[in-house]
């Protein structure tokens, strides 16, 4: 928890254009990733008394631009393009490392957040790491393009999970053979849960889209059950219960809820006008536009109330042709 | 013009930005403090300008689509708010300016 606090605390402060570029889901992983998951664990390392332009060679050939100075098993420094262009200023490059390599080594530790080696560059401007193990023994070393590769296979590797999980759900209608298959979700909601507020209708957004669904088609649906939730959330004595019944060719959504009930239905389905409490306002809430909202964002409504009894409110979308989920083409062909 | 060009531009505080801004293109804006009207009113990719900052305003972003949202003289959100809002996705930029002042400024920027 203390990197998430972290993680907020520089959230919060002005940051450059360099920083906002960097923040991301990109930033997520840095947190999520650890070092060694990125490093690269076939290290290139030299013993202190060859000579640089052995080095050299060494870097040429690796395609690197820098190495590990190591004696007996311990990091001495390390010796980066840098340093070898200093000798070759002076017309050293016959010296052995150990007379130009940097000796004061940062290194980071393997199981460290890779956001930890992102702060160490930036903070000693350094374009490479050494990476050791709880003993200080070298494991990898570490770059930024080692972060890179690493984050960007994690983002595929993410994509694909959501893809895979797409594809799989968006087969479900296709896949079952049944009269009339219809999947069914429910959500309990709590009264004055303002925390959890528009939770259900972002799990029933995503379950659509899964299926299948065009992101209108879920936008709409997830318009109509915001504000059903909210409705629960903000008026119901006891919290309620939402229903989403999703089929090939509609979407059904019901809240069901007992009590307080609705006074006088036609004020509650006319556009501003709210029994919200201050409190609620706010927060925002209460713009009498709810009710209203669903019904634009339906094709069926049914709001059925009494004071002292519950509210029950039905919606449908019928799905046009083009949204509708797919279905066998033909049920008894698969019999 | 791309959401990163508008952060730099008005000088805005980036509080939660899961997506890289440079490649999202805000299609308009939309002010208000009433959610719902918000749900009504704002368009898919739409900057949504607001003083609002509770934990609800994640949802409504998110439920439509939106780029991002700015909120207003300030009013910094809780960690559970900035939490949330990485968890799904939902830019949250901050501004000392009011709405008023936002709006106009994204106008003359072009955001229309």
């Amino acid at each position: 928890m203390s990197n998430l606090h972290e993680l907020y605390g520089r959230r919060g402060r002005i940051i450059t254009d360099q920083d906002a570029q960097e923040i991301s889901r990109v930033e997520e992983l840095a947190y999520d990733l650890k070092i060694c998951q990125v490093m690269t664990s076939q290290v290139k390392s030299v013993p202190p008394n060859i000579s640089i332009s052995n080095v050299l060679e060494i870097l040429r050939l690796g395609r690197i631009s820098g190495v590990p100075v190591i004696a007996d098993g311990a990091l001495r420094g390390i010796l980066s393009i840098e340093d070898i262009v200093r000798a070759m200023e002076k017309n050293e490059l016959g010296a052995p490392v150990s007379a130009y390599m940097s000796r004061e080594v940062v290194s980071v530790n393997g199981y460290d957040p890779v956001v930890k080696a992102l702060e160490t560059f930036s903070e000693y401007r350094l374009g490479r790491l050494p990476v050791v193990d709880e003993h200080h023994q070298l494991v990898g070393i570490i770059t930024k393009g080692d972060i890179t590769r690493g984050i960007l296979t994690a983002l595929q590797k993410d994509y694909k999970e959501e893809e895979l999980r797409r594809y799989r759900a968006s087969h479900l209608f296709d896949d079952i053979t049944s009269d009339r298959t219809s999947l069914i979700l429910r959500y309990n909601i709590r009264a004055r849960d303002y925390l959890n507020g528009g939770q259900a209708s972002s799990y029933i957004k995503r379950a659509l889209l899964r299926l299948g669904a065009s992101p209108q088609l879920a936008r709409q649906c997830g318009i109509a059950i915001y504000e059903s939730e909210m409705n629960l959330i903000i008026h119901s004595d006891h919290g309620g219960t939402l229903r989403v019944q999703i089929e090939p060719h509609r979407i059904l959504m019901q809240t069901t809820d007992d009590g307080p009930g609705i006074a006088d239905l036609t004020k509650a389905l006319t556009p501003g006008w709210s029994t919200a409490t201050q409190d609620v306002r706010d927060m925002g809430f209460g713009a009498g536009m709810g009710l209203v909202n669903i019904r634009r964002c339906v094709d069926k409504m049914e709001l059925d109330s009494a004071p002292g009894k519950g509210t029950r409110l039905l919606m449908e979308i019928l799905l046009r042709p083009e949204d509708r989920f797919k279905e066998p083409a033909d049920p008894e062909a698969t019999l | 013009m791309t959401l990163q060009e508008i952060i730099t531009q008005l000088n805005l505080t980036v509080l939660t930005a899961p997506h890289p801004p440079a490649r999202i293109k805000p299609t308009g804006g939309y002010a208000s403090d009433l959610l719902s009207c918000v749900m009504a009113g704002a368009k898919p990719g739409n900057l949504w300008i607001t003083i609002q900052s509770h934990i609800n305003i994640v949802a409504i972003a998110s439920l439509n689509d939106l780029a991002a949202i700015i909120i207003t003289e300030n009013s910094i959100p809780e960690t559970a708010v900035l939490e949330k809002a990485s968890q799904q996705g939902v830019t949250l930029l901050g501004s000392s300016e009011n709405t008023y002042q936002m709006a106009g400024k994204l106008w003359e920027l072009g955001i229309r």
